[in-house]
């Protein structure tokens, strides 16, 4: 029962002595107890986690527990990213991340499934097995954050992190019916992650609340001297943008004519109403094609994935080559490819280029609109087994997403509609400028408190 | 337009070479479709005009990020921590596997 609590009540809970450690483990221990076996959230739980989290009760954190994707390098605790490869892996030393989250008082509670290498949009790539959507045990949770986002909507965690590259935190958020943000490049040290994207991979938050994800996003943020790509940005306090609403503001709804999503526009279009009742104009405009982002980070990926994944030789740590599965052999192989002499200004430079036109169409639709709004994924979570021979899977269930993490914005999925037949979520994607989480948080809180797609939230609702 | 070059089974093999990834036949056919597939799909950006277009290696601006060059004991490893995870060490070593053949 306590493991439904979001961020915000379990910290406030604690802290008011109206609940203890204990019977918060606990909940949560049941819940993972229950439930792990069939969904296959957790790769590795930690041992005895409410031991330390007693002492924790006046960090700002409280010492609540948080499921931890099984990218980010946590000292002592085995670390795999979901691949064989490191399947004996046990780092002896701790992520950035990690550690802010520690300092502020989070506890890892485990470890959670992922596309192994974060290669994917399903899950279905780790070599652990793949993790079931629990809204639906039938379909995939999405991914690659999928243990992540599925850890949050079963209540096996009080909330999570997960990473994104191009829409591994959003698309899985969106499919599992939960919030999740992807914070603007640069604002979330990588040191510590398993690298597979270096120039677009982003650490961040999958709550079950916008406000939860604002709580988790002022710990886990902030320049760091072991990552020079971070930005010397002030870190405001993100949880005072939540309750402040939207009149005034000018949303752009981008994508709503884009073929094969007429299914899904016919329900969004409705939802995007909510924002002129709440005081906000809204304005369906035009944004560059995001077809061409398929191929730019398909592109880009591979090639910087084919350079990060040359380090694993089994010397130092790990199992050697042979260990890779299908997709990781096939990335590694095209990158490989398409960077090898005569064919990089084919294909890198050209990519790199056009990557350059989405960020310019960026900068021109943000002199107008303070925030850009479309559906998170062309459709509902996928049945399992849907990656079966589709090379380019998780590039087409990401098509709304890769042009804006190309460009570095900061985006927030939340959900947006529930079908009541297959109890499967829609999620709404909200991008700012460059270091404008504070917009997209604002923005997502108004819509989350104005309607009754947020399980969390509703439940909340009905008890007052 | 240029046209997608066709991926031959021996150059799926070089490029396992260049990447040190062991594979069988099965796998070097399944490969081949898979990189037709996706060269295919990406080949669509010959269509985009990007001429006078400057690429865009990162996308923060930060230019020149330095700090002072401190060590820093607490982020060292011990030996023992540096070899704790390696599968092979010899004298506080890590055993690498030969690649000069002898003669």
């Amino acid at each position: 029962m306590h493991n439904t609590l979001t961020l915000k009540q379990a910290i406030s809970k604690l802290k008011n002595k109206e609940l203890t450690h204990k019977d918060l483990y606990q909940a949560v221990s049941d819940s993972v107890q229950g439930k792990n076996k069939k969904l296959n959230v957790y790769l590795t739980v930690s041992k005895n986690p409410e031991k330390q989290a007693e002492e924790l009760l006046d960090t700002p954190l409280a010492g609540v527990p948080i499921a931890v994707k099984d990218n980010f390098c946590t000292l002592n605790l085995r670390t795999t990213a979901s691949s064989t490869v490191l399947d004996n892996f046990i780092p002896q030393f701790e992520s950035t991340v990690i550690t802010k989250l520690k300092k502020a008082g989070g506890v890892v509670y485990g470890k959670t499934n992922m596309d192994a290498w974060a290669h994917g949009s399903s899950t279905e790539t780790s070599q652990y097995g793949r993790t079931l959507n629990p809204r639906n045990i039938d379909h995939l949770p999405g991914g690659s954050s999928g243990g992540s986002a599925a850890a949050v909507a079963a209540d096996m965690c009080i909330a999570a992190l997960g990473t994104e590259t191009a829409g591994s935190i959003r698309q899985p958020a969106a499919w599992c019916g939960v919030v999740g943000l992807k914070p603007t490049y640069g604002r979330c040290s990588r040191y510590g992650v398993v690298a597979m994207a270096s120039s677009t991979d982003s650490p961040g938050p999958i709550t079950k609340t916008v406000e939860d994800a604002a709580i988790l996003l002022n710990h886990i943020a902030g320049p760091d001297k072991y990552d020079a790509t971070t930005g010397p940005h002030g870190v405001p306090d993100f949880t005072q943008y939540i309750g402040k609403g939207v009149k005034g503001l000018k949303i752009g709804y981008i994508y709503k004519d884009l073929k094969g999503l007429e299914a899904v526009t016919k329900i969004f279009e409705k939802e995007m109403k909510v924002f002129e009742k709440l005081g906000a104009t809204v304005t369906v405009v035009d944004a560059m094609n995001p077809r061409y982002g398929i191929s730019v980070y398909t592109i880009v990926q591979r090639g910087e994935v084919s350079s990060n994944l040359g380090r694993y030789d089994g010397i130092r740590y790990g199992n050697d080559r042979s260990h890779f599965g299908d997709e990781a052999k096939r990335r590694i192989m095209l990158g490989t490819y398409t960077l090898s002499k005569g064919y990089a200004d084919q294909y890198y430079n050209t990519a790199q280029k056009v990557r350059t036109l989405y960020i310019k169409n960026y900068e021109e639709l943000f002199k107008t609109y303070d925030v850009l709004i479309a559906p998170t994924s062309p459709g509902f979570a996928k049945k399992i087994g849907a990656t079966q021979g589709a090379a380019m899977f998780g590039e087409l269930e990401d098509l709304l997403l890769e042009a804006s993490s190309l460009s570095g914005l900061p985006g927030i999925s939340i959900p947006c509609y529930q079908d009541p037949k297959t109890n499967l979520f829609l999620g709404m994607n909200i991008i700012a400028p460059m270091w404008r989480e504070d917009l997209v948080i604002q923005v997502a809180d108004a819509y989350e408190q104005a309607t009754n797609w947020n399980t969390w939230r509703t439940k909340e609702k009905a008890k007052k | 337009m240029k046209k997608t070059p066709n991926i031959t089974k021996k150059q799926i093999q070089h490029i396992a070479n260049l990447a040190n990834i062991p594979i069988t036949q099965t796998e070097q056919k399944k490969l081949q479709t898979a990189f037709e597939e996706t060269l295919n799909t990406i080949a669509e950006l010959q269509s985009v005009d990007i001429s006078n277009v400057e690429p865009t290696h990162q996308v923060t601006g930060l230019t020149n990020i330095l700090r002072e060059d401190i060590v820093n004991i607490d982020n060292m490893f011990t030996q023992k921590q540096a070899l704790a995870n390696a599968k092979q060490t010899h004298n506080g070593y890590f055993v690498v596997p030969r690649i000069i053949e002898e003669k």
